[in-house]
C-alpha cells in the first residue's frame, strides 16, 4: 500500500489474500460465487472429516500413530473444556471442538505457500465470532432468564459506582464478538503479509551467498505455525469462557 | 498538507498501539516464566491464564493495527 503503483500488484504483500470467483454464481441479486476461500473450507472441511474417520476407523484399544492424533486432539480439548466450563460443560464439546477444529486447519493449510489463507477475511472470523456471542447470549437466557442480565452487575459493588461499572460492563460485553474476531483475523493477516516482507528482503540480501536470510525465513516460518496453532487454541479458549459466563454466570 | 500524506501519517500513528501491547505480552510471559521459575509444578495448571491474559493484552493492540487499516481504506 505504499505508493500509488504498487496497490495491488503483483508483488504487493496484500496480493495473497485477493479472494478470486472460481464458479460464477448470481442468486436474487447477490454475488455468491464460488470462490477460493469457499474452496479451501470445502477441503479443510473434507481433510478433517476424511482425518477423523480414517484415523478412527479401527478403534483400537492400543492405538496406532493416526489414531493416537486424533485422540490426543480429542484429550486437549476436553480438558480445556473440562477445565473452564466444568464437567457439565460436556455437552458443548462437540461445538467446541468443531470450531477448534475447523480454525486450527484453515490456520495450518495458509501456512502451505501459495494457499489461501481463510482466517484472514474479518468477515469469516467475524461470521464465527458472531455465532459464538449469539449462541453464548441465548443460552444464557435460556438457563437464566432475565436474571442474565444480572451479569452486568458485579457483586459487592457499592452503589454509587453502579452508573459507571454498568456501562463498563455493557460496553465490554458488546465488544466481545468484534475483539475476538480481530484477534483472529489480524494476527493472520499480520503474520502472512510480514512473512511475504520478510521473504522479499531475504532474496534481496546477499550474506552468506543468501543461506543465512533462507534460514532465518524457515525458522521464521516456523514461528508462524505456532500462531496458526496458539490462535486457534486462544479463539476456543474464549469461547470456552464466554460460555462459561452463561452458564455459570461468575458474578 | 496533502490527505494521502495524513492518512498515512495517521495509520503510523495508529500502529503505536502496539507498544503497549508489546509490554503487555512481555509483562505475562515474563512474570510467567519467574512463577515458573519458582514453583514448576505449579506452571502448568497456569498456562490457560497465561493464554487469556495473552490474548486480552494483545486484542488491545491489535485494535490499533485494525484502525490503522480503516484509515489507510477510507
Amino acid at each position: 500500500m505504499a505508493a500509488e503503483g504498487e496497490h495491488g500488484g503483483k508483488h504487493s504483500p496484500l496480493e495473497q489474500f485477493e479472494i478470486k470467483p472460481l464458479v460464477d454464481l448470481n442468486l436474487f441479486g447477490y454475488d455468491v460465487s464460488f470462490t477460493n476461500s469457499s474452496l479451501m473450507m470445502i477441503v479443510a472441511l473434507g481433510l478433517i472429516v476424511g482425518f477423523l474417520t480414517y484415523a478412527m476407523r479401527n478403534r483400537a484399544l492400543i492405538p496406532d500413530r493416526l489414531q493416537s492424533v486424533a485422540e490426543i486432539t480429542y484429550d486437549y480439548v476436553a480438558n480445556i473444556v473440562k477445565g473452564v466450563l466444568g464437567e457439565d460443560g460436556m455437552k458443548y464439546f462437540p461445538w467446541v471442538f468443531s470450531l477448534f477444529i475447523f480454525i486450527l486447519t484453515l490456520n495450518l493449510l495458509g501456512m502451505i505457500p501459495g494457499n489461501f489463507t481463510v482466517t484472514s477475511h474479518i468477515i469469516v472470523t467475524f461470521a464465527l465470532a458472531a455465532m459464538v456471542w449469539l449462541t453464548a447470549t441465548i443460552i444464557g437466557f435460556m438457563k437464566h432468564g432475565i436474571g442474565y442480565l444480572k451479569l452486568f452487575v458485579p457483586d459487592g459493588v457499592p452503589i454509587w459506582l453502579m452508573p459507571v461499572i454498568v456501562p463498563i460492563e455493557l460496553i465490554s460485553y458488546f465488544i466481545r464478538p468484534i475483539s475476538h474476531s480481530v484477534r483472529l483475523f489480524a494476527n493472520m493477516m499480520a503474520g502472512h503479509t510480514m512473512l511475504k516482507v520478510f521473504a522479499g528482503f531475504a532474496v534481496s540480501l546477499p550474506w552468506w551467498g543468501k543461506i543465512a536470510p533462507a534460514g532465518f525465513m524457515v525458522a521464521f516460518t516456523g514461528l508462524e505455525f505456532l500462531v496458526a496453532f496458539l490462535q486457534a487454541l486462544v479463539f476456543t479458549l474464549l469461547t470456552c469462557i464466554y460460555l462459561n459466563d452463561a452458564v455459570n454466570m461468575h458474578h | 498538507m496533502d490527505v494521502q500524506a495524513a492518512k498515512m501519517i495517521g495509520a503510523g500513528i495508529a500502529c503505536s498501539a502496539l507498544i503497549g501491547a508489546g509490554i503487555g505480552i512481555g509483562n505475562i510471559f515474563g512474570n510467567y516464566l519467574s512463577g515458573a521459575m519458582r514453583n514448576p509444578s505449579a506452571a502448568p495448571g497456569q498456562f490457560t491464564n497465561l493464554l487469556i491474559g495473552f490474548a486480552l493484552a494483545e486484542a488491545t493492540g491489535l485494535f490499533g493495527l485494525v484502525m490503522a487499516f480503516i484509515i489507510l481504506n477510507s
